[in-house]
């Protein structure tokens, strides 16, 4: 089975809000496969969401399998996933299969509580750090059309924050 | 004439508007916007700029000539080889920081560069009292040789009182 094709921003596409999964049958599974299949063929790839290949509906996979100094729940299908509560806020860079050639500086919840349906349908609860909880908020993103360049920090933010609060940009 | 990438460099005293303005006089200039880094320190401002066009370099200085008469703003162009799409990606961040003294940064930057970092971004600022201040430095770069050359050679600084914190960078792509 060939690898999906993904959608590149601009695609407005990619803006688009997904809609819930009603239905967990045989197309839905086989779909799952070959999503899996797309986010492994893509180098260095540790997620993906049903959007990035023009399905809009409210599917994820994760995997950090690959990475196993990292600690992770290894492959996750998360389907009409909702974070329950999330503590922490930490920066962390950034890259996406849908906008080549750019990574950026990015703020995300430290700790996240998951809940979401597998590909039966079956209720899960995960909790997610570091590295795993990132992914799992950026590919969530996806499904509400968010990209990673929506929640871009300035590289100035940490060290000079306080020191420019109030003062004003002139330039 | 074909299209050529220069890379502009300009320097002037801070104000509002200086961005709006150079980059107007390019885009009816017909010129195409690249990469570009702004920053604005002690009142001063400057900015480098890939610019794309089909014109000479000393053609790109007469187009700014106006803005730069009237903001008061030195401006330099070379034409350069490279083009778009060759971020080098960091995989280490560094900050240091200590006690303000002449030299922190030439030591800290040369030991490092002896294992093996190449430094994408630098930023510092000198902090704390002016009786005592502090100087901190944080750097965005590529280890060249390994995240353990840096953190051997960080040893090596920190017996100088300086501190240092070291962390990979691990891109999340998905
Ligand atoms: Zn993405």
């Amino acid at each position: 089975m060939a690898a999906l094709e993904i959608l590149i921003y601009p695609d407005q596409r990619l803006k688009q809000i997904s809609q819930p999964v009603q239905q967990f049958d045989g197309e839905l599974r086989s779909f799952v496969v070959e999503l899996e299949q797309t986010m492994r063929s893509s180098p260095g790839g540790v997620g993906i969401a049903a959007p990035q290949v023009g399905c809009f509906q409210r599917i994820v996979i994760v995997d950090l399998s690959a990475k196993p100094k990292i600690a992770s729940h290894g492959r996750m299908v998360l389907i009409n996933p909702e974070i329950l509560s999330w503590e922490g806020m930490v920066k962390g860079r950034e890259g996406c299969m849908s906008v080549p050639d750019f990574t950026g500086n990015v703020m995300r919840a430290e700790r996240i509580t998951l809940g979401a349906l597998n590909e039966n349908g079956e209720p899960q609860e995960y909790i997610c750090e570091g590295f795993e909880a990132r992914a799992v908020q950026h590919e969530i993103d996806h499904l509400d059309g968010l990209l990673f360049l929506d929640r871009l920090v300035s590289r100035r933010t940490d060290l000079f924050r306080r020191k420019n609060y109030g003062s004003r940009k002139t330039a | 004439m074909s299209k050529q990438w220069y890379m502009l460099t300009i320097v002037g005293e801070d104000r509002r508007g200086i961005v709006a303005r150079v980059t107007d006089a390019l885009f009816n200039g017909g010129c195409n916007l690249g990469e570009a880094s702004m920053m604005r320190l002690g009142g001063s401002f400057t900015i480098m700029l890939m610019v794309e066009l089909e014109r000479s370099g000393s053609e790109l200085q007469k187009l700014l000539q106006p803005v730069a008469r009237s903001l008061n703003l030195h401006i330099h162009v070379d034409s350069i080889e490279g083009r778009l799409h060759r971020h080098r990606e960091p995989d280490v961040s560094i900050t240091v920081y200590g006690a303000d003294r002449a030299g922190i940064v030439a030591r800290v930057t040369g030991v490092l560069a002896e294992a093996g970092l190449h430094i994408l971004e630098l930023e510092s600022d000198v902090g704390g009292s002016s009786e005592n201040p502090i100087y901190v430095m944080h750097i965005e770069g590529h280890a060249g040789e390994g995240i353990e050359a840096l953190r051997s050679a960080m040893e090596l600084i920190e017996c100088d009182g300086i501190e240092v914190n070291l962390q990979p960078v691990d891109t999340m792509v998905g």
